[in-house]
């Protein structure tokens, strides 16, 4: 479970929502306004203040680094800091499994790949891989397929799918309202910074 | 060390026709550099003439405070100088304030080290042998500094996404930096190594020339020389890495966040400087 209260900073907020668990709540809006910092600021990448709570743990009581393996974001377009794909996945074996279900036909050799080298599409797929691989609690999706094709677009909503049914909680910005549609059962609307519609 | 050839002033004119006959060569070229190169070099004759004097004075005092006082100053211009080669430092005072303060322990403590141990002056702050001692420890210190500082921060905003995603999986501040901190400590550490490098075999340092034009002994001058290579590399090792671990936990927060808004903008600097 994932309860926000009156979570805001210099643009945004303030805030309060509820995501159960097994639910995937959707969040929509146009574009600079304010989802990536909705984001950011509930894994306390940038300062702000307001209470958070996930899987019965308040924020301000847990580390850092441990809230983020709790509550997990999978930013758009994810940073890489080695030079290779499998530098960046702690567990290989889980990782295999995880690049096959994303469409990747010889996972072995993806990890050997140059993050130099990948397309926009081949980023997206394997951060949202390394994302997946802690199975964390909570799961902030930023714009999940923005750079894929259809066919990818699938693969990764099927992936997605099966969070919820595991019992995660799952907060999905996307702009793409079919696919919030398709994942989502409810969904809210944000504008300049704050929620304005729910459905 | 006795017996070194008495320089006149009109020595120091016919070697300053060399600058002008290269000033002269710009000026015909149209490369626009002979106004800075006259403004340097008369910046550098004034400023050496003026030490000069400070030195006479100072070594004929052999005061604790006066020294103490002349090795402040020293250490307050470098300071200026590590902020001045950083493009995105530091705001507020801790852009002045880590490089300063870091180079000032490094560099004392290894001087102290060296008066104290092998050279064993008397009295140990004797200026003769402290401040060239200081001011050359001092110099080499701020180059590493400034240049591991420098890299930290540009590459801190350039690696921003990969910072991030380490963060992100759960990473503590220390590890998430430590690949551009170590990048940083490599840049800061490159000049020392070099110059210990090619020491001796392509070139000889200014230290061991001037004392073999001063008379001494090629022996002693290199032991000298081996000596002090040893304290800078040791002021240079300690001042940078302070330096960098103490901008990377302030470039970082309690809640192991990436806080590139804790640097200055450079436009932004120039702004306040004007």
């Amino acid at each position: 479970m994932l309860q926000v209260d009156d979570l805001h900073r210099p643009g945004l907020g303030p805030i309060s929502l509820q995501i159960d668990e097994g639910e995937c709540l959707g969040l929509t809006g146009p574009s600079g306004a304010g989802r990536t910092l909705l984001l950011r600021a509930i894994v306390d990448l940038d300062p702000n203040q307001g209470r958070v709570i996930a899987a019965a743990r308040e924020r301000a009581g847990v580390p850092a680094p441990e809230w983020r393996r709790l509550v997990a974001y999978l930013p758009a377009e994810p940073g890489w800091w080695a030079d290779r794909v499998g530098d960046h996945m702690p567990d290989r074996e889980v990782a295999r499994e995880l690049l096959r279900g994303l469409g990747f036909v010889d996972p072995e050799l993806v990890l050997s790949w140059p993050v130099a080298q990948l397309s926009s599409g081949e980023r997206q797929r394997l951060g949202l891989a390394r994302g997946l691989l802690a199975k964390a609690r909570v799961l902030l999706l930023d714009e999940p397929t923005s750079a894929l094709d259809p066919e990818n677009c699938a693969l990764v909503e099927e992936l997605l799918r099966a969070r919820p049914a595991a019992g995660a909680s799952v907060l999905l910005v996307s702009h793409d309202a079919a696919q919030v549609a398709r994942l989502a059962r409810r969904s809210l609307r944000l504008e300049q910074g704050q929620l304005v519609a729910v459905s | 060390m006795s017996g070194y050839i008495e320089l006149s002033y009109l020595d120091l004119a016919l070697a300053a026709l060399l600058l002008i006959i290269n000033a002269g060569l710009t000026l015909l070229l149209g490369l626009r550099l002979e106004g800075r190169m006259l403004l340097a070099a008369l910046r550098m004759t004034v400023q050496l003439l003026l030490v000069g004097l400070v030195l006479q004075t100072l070594f004929s005092l052999v005061s604790l405070w006066l020294t103490a006082l002349v090795a402040l100053i020293m250490a307050l211009f470098a300071g200026r100088e590590i902020l001045a080669r950083q493009e995105h430092r530091l705001a507020g005072w801790w852009g002045y304030g880590i490089g300063s303060s870091t180079m000032l322990a490094a560099g004392m403590m290894v001087t102290m080290l060296a008066l104290n141990g092998p050279l064993q002056s008397e009295p140990w702050y004797d200026p003769r042998y402290a401040i060239p001692l200081f001011g050359m420890i001092l110099g080499n210190a701020m180059t590493g500094i400034s240049l591991g500082l420098d890299s930290l921060t540009s590459l801190a905003r350039q690696e921003r996404a990969g910072i991030e995603a380490q963060l992100i999986l759960g990473r503590s501040r220390w590890q998430a930096m430590r690949p551009i901190a170590r990048r940083a400590v490599r840049t800061g550490f490159t000049p020392m190594l070099n110059s210990m490098a090619a020491a001796g075999v392509v070139f000889l340092p200014g230290m061991m020339t001037g004392q073999i034009l001063a008379g001494a002994p090629p022996e002693q001058a290199v032991k000298y020389q081996i000596l002090l290579l040893f304290l800078i590399a040791g002021a240079t090792g300690f001042g940078t890495l302070t330096a960098i671990m103490g901008s990377v936990w302030r470039l970082t927060d309690s809640r192991h966040r990436l806080r590139l808004d804790r640097l200055q903008a450079p436009a932004a600097r120039d702004a306040s400087a004007a």
